[in-house]
């Protein structure tokens, strides 16, 4: 197994069995993107006016590139990504990719496009759909406020050195790379194929791959990777908890030899519920205080369970007329999304469908105008907006998209909150290029991903033989050192990787499948060697195709033409083709002198040895030397003899 | 011997109440459970007794497997299920689960209440049975119990409709239900991978029919209903409230739409709304380009198809009017046609299949008096046209399902039997396989040739593969050895040593010495050089091997020379092999013997 990416959330790994090359998720680590300055959708004159960065002694000179704000230094730049590790493996070579959920998939285009991959990448429906709108709206948050700098010389490893923290300790940045462009994005996502829960998709007929429900969002799937013999689970992003997507398919991973867990909840602390009703009084809070609420989130997944919250929630705290805007260029897509996947929904929703009804209720917030959404805050957005209101828009790192212009627009106010929900940055670095501000912070990161009391329960009842996970989950997070119990405990130990590992699993292959063709089959003598058990020998032609084995039964030689030449075909050598079977037991003594009494040898002399008995057959001339494991002839060439007592041994022993 | 058994109670030489038996693997599966709309009688049923003459199906059946929710494919369900007595798992897909009470449902009331039937099933055994239902989704392998496993894949027929493979062990059979091979307005087209299965059972319902473009058909229909609406006329389009009638609704929206019409187009019954809405929920199951334009435009929401109230029936003025049920059988369809079907400017257009018995049936064979209830007689002067617009496969479709799934066995149902016939013949002059055609309650019998699936140890295998190189040569086959050890339910191939090694066994070793005297006049020495010069030159492919400590190896047979001093001329060969060498051993004694040709060289 290599491992390409070292975010144990956002995982990248590649793993090769028999002979395939399968690379499992294709996470892209957007965490760097809080090095670099927000892009602003209007003109901004406090960013603009930002200080450039000068080191002490002045002896670097990149203060175009770099600007402090609040005493910290940021890239004045196109933010970038840390892409998946390109160097460990020659990426042309892979096979497939599996995904398991439209996070895990943002990393795509770099790999699938300008790199010689041929393969396929197998998801799921929903997985496809949604991952091309958050995909679309990446390219589209870039490319609205196209920057015609682009930074490079910090990237220098001898000037990164000398930069203040944390762009000091930036890793891999000479792998991070600017947004992939709309033709990749098309061009990587034509080469998915889609599959659903419970398939069975055979590769090269030598592996088989399954996607399995993981409960954590819209068409997210673990995955079975196995062949007859052994099985990898590939465990990603996966939930327990009662929330829009069908619950997790927990049973098919049982009897794996390797599960690889990755994807687990960043916020091992916080309880979803807990953060949900937090969530709720904040943002009640603030309204009724006459502020705004600004949620940057992502435009699929949680936002649904918020919206459902919400939908009990604003009828009860009295906020029917409060409007709620959800700005994002893929909006209207998202929510119209949801409302069609209907067989990938718990239970719950999937009946509504029955009915018919849209398993969503935002469907309702919509059509009784409660929330509405655009694709900017350009256009219609603008002259519809009313003041206080609630805001759902992206990019929750606060560095591009919508929610740009409303921390510039509302941070200076302590009346307005901005809570945020999502757990994959950390507010205090996404708020960092926006202050000193006014406005009120809530962070209630909602993760739905399971813990670590779950998932060792998890494994316990499915009893994996190994498990491989990101080194970050064996041992407890960094700033809670203390905790023992936000780590896995395993016995075997868990194998841990990190960025760049090259892990061999622990398998033994030892059997693989093969057909005997029905004829071949028919042909088999048996014979009870134990009580229950049989054996027969098999003598046949191997046959492999597409990494399919079967046996013939060998093919008859072609009947000998009739020929003059009769006495020399008697001359020709046997074939090379037919040892005899292996033989096993003993032959007894007293039994075998009856066998040879009953077929005219009579005068039979017995010498007793120490491993045996010798027979010395006088009128033949011939020694038989009976021993526990051997028998031996030894006689003069009278082959009509010579083969009479061979079958009056082999009568005597079993064959192999 | 394995076997498979095919049994239709239903559609067997015949269109309607499609229910067929299917045994596999000694397991039994009840495929769709349907109606038959031409009969009011018992006969509207399949003949469940064949099943089990008294008492419940549920020991019979390891599962029913509903294709979609035409009731001609489900009508029978819930009084299979409630009445007869079923209680194991009925699979379905999602759209089928969703609509398929629905149309029970109305089924029910068109019978009971408008007709007075008792003794049928009721609403709540409609409920009841439809909580027995597992959602099926497309291409996820289901596993119904250990052994049988059944997978479904898109039909296109109507929304949700599925083909289903099932499976047990390496045997497999695939039903299609009902299907299409061309995309149409609105769904997409049938699709199977080649997954070979032993029978594949076919609807046939055009078995002879090879159909002209749609975009023809389209046109046509569209030119109908146009002239028809020109001159004032009235067009009556009797369908089903789910299917066609969605396609035929966009159909009519657009050119509406581009022409400017103003004629009224009207839905009956209120399940218009309700049809079209379960359309956009599960809009996955609709053409690709439905599904990728239905942000921005949903299909299903239409601008020029307004609700039918009775009452419109008696407007003056053309009109444009989508009335259920599809075949004249019955329902608001029924009435209208008779209010209609005095005057000679009015239109009927029958978009799909009538099955024999039917008002719809009657009229496309020409009958212009009818006889209604009460022995009143109905002229029909209004022009009758029918238009194929029913989403089957029609000859050519079935033909390249074969392609696609490459079955060994064919076996034909849905269709009448004398075009079945000669579907019959060009399947297998086509594709040499056998087509079976069995009438209802007749079985069906193909025998199976599964292969035995066995573990091989990996050593053994690639050991094999080694030796035979990575292509095998057709005319030097190899012939591989191994021990299958058959302990409980497993099968084991590994090498004879480690069989032995694995059953605790030792070994025990055979020999043979075999002294061959043999006339030769050279020096011991010279006679070994002399006899491995003789077997080099006669066994070829052979490892023959001249060794410093004085013998001779054929393979792993020893050759050594002695002689006494009395008789130095005369040598003794001692010939050492074991058991397992016995063929070439037993045949060198024999050459040997023959002594050593004179022209040797001794160098």
């Amino acid at each position: 197994m290599y491992c390409l990416s070292g975010h144990p959330t956002l995982p990248c790994n590649v793993l090769k069995f028999k002979s395939t090359t399968i690379m499992l998720d294709c996470g892209l680590d957007t965490t760097s993107v809080l090095q670099f300055l927000p892009l602003p959708l209007v003109h901004s004159p406090r960013l603009s006016k930002l200080p450039g960065w000068v080191s002490k002694d002045s002896t670097i000179n990149i203060e175009k590139e770099l600007k402090v704000c609040a005493g910290r230094v940021f890239v004045d730049s196109q933010p970038e990504f840390c892409l998946p590790e390109k160097e460990l493996l020659d990426l042309s070579t892979i096979d497939v990719i599996l995904i398991s959920n439209y996070h895990c998939m943002m990393a795509l285009p770099y790999i699938t496009e300008h790199t010689g991959f041929t393969g396929t990448v197998y998801a799921t429906e929903p997985t496809l759909q949604i991952g091309r709108l958050l995909m679309e709206e990446l390219v589209n948050f870039m490319e609205r406020v196209p920057k015609a700098q682009s930074a490079t010389c910090w990237k220098n490893k001898e000037i990164q050195r000398l930069l203040p923290s944390p762009l000091k300790d930036a890793v891999e940045v000479s792998t991070w790379k600017r947004c992939y462009s709309i033709q990749d994005v098309n061009s990587a996502l034509s080469k998915v194929q889609l599959v659903g829960y419970s398939q069975k998709v055979e590769l090269f007929g030598a592996v088989q791959v399954t996607p399995l429900s993981s409960g954590y969002s819209l068409g997210s799937s673990n995955w079975i990777i196995q062949s007859h013999y052994e099985k990898v689970s590939y465990v990603s992003g996966s939930s327990l908890l009662t929330t829009h997507p069908q619950p997790m398919d927990q049973s098919a991973l049982k009897n794996s030899d390797v599960l690889i867990l990755t994807g687990l909840t960043q916020m091992p602390t916080a309880n979803p519920d807990g953060m949900l009703g937090d969530f709720c009084s904040n943002l009640a809070m603030t309204i009724r205080a006459g502020g705004n609420v600004l949620v940057p989130c992502y435009s699929s997944g949680v936002i649904y369970d918020l919206l459902e919250c919400l939908y009990q929630f604003i009828e009860n705290a009295n906020l029917g007329s409060t409007p709620f805007y959800f700005i994002s260029p893929v909006a209207n897509s998202s929510l119209e999304f949801s409302q069609i996947f209907a067989e990938w929904l718990c239970h719950n929703k999937q009946s509504k469908v029955y009915l018919p009804e849209p398993p969503f209720p935002h469907a309702e917030l919509i059509q009784t105008n409660k929330l509405k959404h655009y694709p900017s805050i350009h256009g219609d957005f603008s002259s519809e907006f009313r003041q206080p209101c609630v805001v759902f828009t992206g990019h929750p790192s606060l560095r591009f998209g919508d929610v740009v212009h409303f921390m510039e627009l509302w941070g200076k106010s302590s009346l307005n909150t901005i809570i945020f929900t999502e757990p994959d940055f950390s507010y205090l670095d996404a708020l960092a290029p926006y202050q000193p501000l006014a406005m009120k912070c809530v962070y209630c990161p909602i993760d739905t991903r399971l813990n670590f009391h779950q998932v060792s329960k998890l494994l316990k009842e499915v009893q994996p033989l190994h498990v491989v996970c990101p080194e970050q989950y064996t041992q407890p997070p960094p700033a809670q050192s203390h905790r023992s119990d936000l780590m896995l405990e395993l016995q075997p130990p868990p194998m841990p990787y990190c960025r760049c590992s090259v892990l061999g699993l622990p398998f033994r292959r030892r059997w693989e499948r093969i057909q005997l063709l029905p004829e071949l089959a028919k042909s088999l003598v048996p014979s009870e060697i134990k009580p229950g058990i049989s054996v027969a020998t098999v003598s046949a032609v191997l046959q492999s195709k597409d990494n399919k084995h079967t046996l013939q039964p060998v093919p008859k030689p072609p009947p000998l033409p009739p020929s003059k030449k009769r006495k020399r075909v008697v001359e020709e050598p046997p074939e090379l083709l037919a040892p005899k079977p292996l033989l096993s037991g003993a032959v007894p003594l007293e039994a075998f002198l009856a066998m040879l009494h009953k077929h005219g040898i009579t005068e039979v002399k017995v010498e007793e040895t120490a491993e045996g008995h010798i027979l010395h057959l006088q009128a033949e001339d011939t020694l038989i030397q009976l021993e526990e494991d051997g028998t031996h002839i030894v006689c003069d060439d009278n082959e009509p003899l010579r083969t009479t007592l061979r079958d009056l041994v082999l009568r005597f022993l079993m064959k192999l | 011997m394995p076997e498979i058994k095919v049994t239709p109670l239903g559609a067997g030489q015949d269109v309607g109440r499609s229910c067929i038996l299917v045994s596999i693997g000694g397991k039994n599966v009840m495929l769709d459970c349907g109606m038959h709309m031409g009969f009011n009688d018992d006969r509207r049923f399949p003949d469940f007794s064949y099943i089990t003459q008294q008492g419940r199906l549920t020991e019979f059946l390891d599962c029913v497997i509903i294709s979609h929710f035409h009731l001609d494919h489900c009508g029978a369900l819930p009084y299979m299920s409630e009445m007869v007595g079923y209680d194991g798992p009925i699979y379905m897909t999602h759209p089928t689960k969703a609509i398929c009470p629905i149309l029970l449902e109305d089924f029910r009331k068109i019978t009971v209440d408008k007709k007075g039937e008792t003794n049928f099933f009721t609403s709540q055994m409609i409920k009841d049975c439809m909580k027995k239902v597992v959602p099926l989704n497309l291409h996820q392998t289901v596993q119904v119990d250990d052994e049988l496993e059944i997978k479904a894949y898109y039909a296109g027929h109507v929304l949700g409709a599925a083909m289903v493979q099932i499976k047990v062990g390496s045997e497999s059979v695939v039903y299609t239900g009902d299907y299409n091979m061309t995309p149409d307005r609105h769904l997409g087209a049938a699709w199977i991978d080649k997954c070979r299965p032993d029978i594949l059972i076919s609807e046939s319902t055009y078995a002879t029919t090879i159909r002209d473009s749609k975009r023809c058909r389209e046109r046509d229909f569209l030119k109908k209903v146009h002239e028809t609406v020109e001159r004032g006329g009235k067009v009556l389009i009797p369908v089903f409230a789910l299917g066609r009638a969605q396609e035929l609704c966009i159909l009519l929206e657009t050119f509406w739409e581009r022409m400017n019409m103003k004629a009224p187009i009207y839905f009956s019954t209120g399940l218009t709304e309700k049809a079209n809405h379960y359309y956009k929920l599960f809009i996955t199951w609709t053409n690709q380009k439905i599904r990728k334009t239905f942000v921005q435009r949903n299909m299903f929401e239409f601008k020029h198809i307004k609700a039918f109230d009775r009452s419109y029936a008696d407007n003056p003025g053309p009109m444009v009017v989508f009335a259920t049920p599809g075949m004249l059988h019955a329902g608001q369809s029924l009435q209208i046609f008779k209010k209609w079907a005095g005057n000679e400017k009015n239109m009927i257009i029958m978009p799909g299949y009538c099955v024999q018995g039917t008002i719809g049936h009657k009229i496309l064979n020409g009958q212009k008096k009818l006889e209604m209830e009460n022995r009143q007689t109905l002229e029909v002067k209004l022009q009758v046209e029918y238009m194929s617009f029913s989403a089957h496969a029609d000859a050519k479709g079935i033909m390249q399902l074969i392609r696609m799934a490459e079955p060994r066995n064919m076996l034909l149902v849905h269709g009448e039997a004398k075009k079945m016939e000669f579907l019959k013949d060009k399947i297998e002059q086509e594709f040499s396989i056998n087509c079976f055609m069995p009438a209802n309650g007749e079985t069906t019998t193909v025998i199976t040739n599964p292969s035995v699936p066995v573990d091989i140890s990996l050593n053994l295998l690639k050991r094999e593969m080694a030796l035979g190189g990575p292509l095998p040569d057709p005319k030097k086959p190899r012939t591989m050895h191994g021990t299958l050890i058959m302990k409980d339910n497993s099968l084991r191939l590994v090498s004879p040593e480690q069989a032995l090694k694995e059953l605790g066994l030792n070994e025990h070793q055979l020999r043979f010495t075999c002294r061959v005297q043999l006339q030769d006049s050279h020096s011991d020495s010279d006679t070994l050089i002399r006899i491995y010069t003789h077997l080099k030159s006669l066994l070829k492919g052979y490892t023959i091997q001249h060794l410093p400590d004085g013998t001779v190896m054929v393979e792993s047979i020893v050759i050594k020379v002695s002689s006494s001093a009395e008789e130095p001329n005369t040598k003794v060969l001692l010939l050492s092999w074991s058991y397992q060498d016995e063929d070439l051993g037993s045949f060198l004694s024999t050459l040997l013997k023959k002594g050593l040709p004179s022209g040797l060289s001794s160098i």
